[in-house]
């Protein structure tokens, strides 16, 4: 018993080497003196970052993707949880197959989201790309993670207080914001956190549905054709790693926070 | 106040009370529901609808013609007098490129598929079965992977595979190979291998939460009655954790046939999948309708390949024993 536990310990060692050991390559590079991302490292410089934060367009990208991020984080998680609550609150007829088209562009490749919404935007109803349509494209894969990140959370507290709240007289308005919302707030604040990542990170649906301006996903593709720019590039994949990392570390112990571990729907 | 007017106020409040979302107190929660139902519809429902209504018109050089023909599908499907052969496999349409590339896409996916769920079954066991501290730790060790970006993991990958890159140079260094091996970067191994390490961190949690449900007390029961570890595992811990695995399984299925991302970057004309072509058709070759066929079709060929998968499997028995 003792040494099959050991073997599966190795085995998640390795696992985790080989998960982490590729993208851990993109920072350790990135500070590399030299133009090639090969074995021997020659020299430790932050060249690279200096020449980041000196592109124009890079910096006008990193703006757009802010920007588009932001929004959608906060329209995906506010309709995240107001469907949550739906769901949640009320015994839905046809719940279960209205739930599916929900989390059908989860599974859904988004290449095909992507030239579906292109032909409709552009065909049918004529209207030019922007930044706006890149974000309501993001709207659409988002929400349903917010959903389901919000769903989980508010199954898991006790119905009676809102009933409580309801019963000492308070409107629906007011229960809603002084008894729901902060019981809701780890899942609000990682559901805004995660749909900030994916939109930031997003690039099929961005390739397809923004016109001249550019996000940061984009701008690194464009990059990547370029062998002389690959420092910098390498430096920015860095920095999105890092900023993305510490995001997404956050969101995870603010949602698990109070949810027992051994119970799965925290998940 | 007469009783005349207090039972005409109670009867006024008694039809206030009855209003339609009184009685159907779920329309409340689709009440909720209706900003994400509505980004559904406009965003989802309706332009596959017109993707679909699309792939019945044709382009016509600047011109798209809205007469509805077939003439999208038999281009991808019109038979000719000449076969051609792709893996021994015979092709006899026309322009097979379209079938043939379908048709390698998703044999590659369900290779990364088949790769992903083994390599990542043994480590959601670990983690349901054998981490006893640091649970959370482990949980965000794999999480942070998921949501960390997609295209700067198949970067790190072109960096390893590449004509110079590390396994190539390494390899080289410790005097294994005199050239560089080509095959590395620009193949379908080099598209499947990345795409597996994009999806594996994905791949955990869902068979994670299955084997976390099982129940220990039949573990312990069939300890007692004298199982062995791999029977037990046989006979309990695989049939139970069946229905998340099989959910996995599709999970990375279904996404990773239409990638297009990988294959462009890794791939190179010999790696490309039914993405790209999707891609260049919408885009520079500026065929819409086309491209919409060709969409369509594919996401035909992937719903008839799951539903064998779980016919093959067993999934409504599955399900079943689930249900008791």
């Amino acid at each position: 018993m003792r040494k099959k536990t050991n073997l599966l310990f190795l085995y998640a060692l390795a696992f985790l080497v080989f998960l982490y050991g590729p993208v851990l390559l993109l920072p350790l590079f990135s500070f590399n003196d030299g133009l090639y991302a090969i074995f021997p490292l020659k020299g430790f410089t932050l060249k690279a970052y200096q020449q980041m934060a000196h592109d124009p367009s890079l910096v006008n990208a990193l703006k757009n993707s802010l920007m588009v991020a932001t929004g959608v984080s906060i329209v995906s998680t506010s309709f995240g949880l107001l469907a949550a609550m739906g769901v949640t609150h009320y015994k839905l007829p046809g719940r279960g197959p209205i739930m599916s088209g929900i989390m059908l562009p989860m599974v859904v490749p988004s290449i095909i989201l992507a030239v579906a919404l292109l032909v409709i935007l552009r065909q049918v109803f004529d209207i030019p790309l922007t930044l706006w349509t890149v974000g309501a494209g993001h709207v659409l894969i988002c929400v349903p993670f917010s959903m389901m990140v919000l769903m989980a959370r508010l199954e898991g507290f006790d119905k009676s207080l809102e009933e409580a709240s309801a019963d000492l007289g308070e409107s629906g308005w007011m229960t809603f914001w002084r008894v729901t919302f902060p019981l809701a707030l780890p899942g609000v604040v990682s559901s805004l956190l995660m749909s900030f990542t994916i939109s930031l990170d997003e690039y099929v649906i961005a390739f397809f549905l923004s016109g001249l301006d550019q996000t940061l996903p984009i701008f690194l593709y464009s990059q990547l054709r370029f062998p002389q720019r690959l420092p910098m590039t390498l430096a920015l994949g860095s920095t999105i790693l890092f900023v993305s990392t510490i995001i997404v570390i956050v969101s995870e112990i603010v949602r698990r926070r109070g949810v027992p571990t051994t119970k799965p729907s925290g998940l | 106040m007469s009783d005349a007017v207090r039972s005409g106020i109670a009867a006024e409040v008694t039809r206030g009370k009855g209003t339609i979302l009184q009685r159907y107190p779920w329309l409340h929660g689709y009440a909720l529901m209706t900003p994400t139902l509505v980004v559904m519809l406009a965003m989802l429902i309706t332009p596959l609808v017109a993707m679909v209504v699309r792939s019945f018109w044709t382009q016509n050089v600047f011109e798209v013609d809205t007469t509805l023909t077939l003439r999208n599908y038999l281009q991808i499907f019109g038979t000719g007098e000449k076969t051609t052969y792709w893996m021994g496999i015979p092709f006899p349409f026309t322009n097979p490129v379209y079938v043939i590339l379908l048709v390698k896409s998703i044999l590659m996916s369900l290779a990364v598929t088949a790769f992903v769920v083994l390599l990542a079954y043994p480590m959601a066991y670990f983690m349901a079965f054998r981490v006893r501290r640091h649970k959370i730790l482990w949980l965000i060790l794999i999480t942070v992977p998921i949501w960390t970006s997609y295209l700067l993991r198949v970067f790190a990958w072109k960096i390893m595979l590449g004509f110079n890159g590390i396994i190539n140079s390494g390899l080289i260094k410790l005097g294994l190979i005199d050239k560089p091996l080509e095959f590395l970067l620009y193949s379908p191994t080099a598209v499947m291998l990345t795409l597996a390490h994009a999806w594996v961190a994905f791949a955990i949690l869902p068979i994670y939460v299955s084997l976390e449900k099982v129940d220990r007390s039949l573990l312990e029961a069939a300890t007692d009655l004298g199982d062995r570890p791999w029977e037990r595992f046989w006979h309990i811990t695989l049939p139970l954790s069946a229905p998340g695995t099989i959910a996995t399984a599709l999970m990375v299925f279904i996404p990773t046939v239409g990638d297009y991302v990988t294959p462009a970057l890794v791939g190179g004309s010999g790696g490309s999948m039914i993405g790209n072509t999707i891609q260049i058709l919408f885009g520079r070759q500026n065929d819409a309708p086309l491209g919409s066929a060709v969409s369509i079709v594919m996401m035909a060929m992937v719903s008839a390949v799951v539903c064998l998968f779980l016919w093959a499997v067993g999934y409504r028995k599955i399900r079943a024993r689930e249900a008791i």
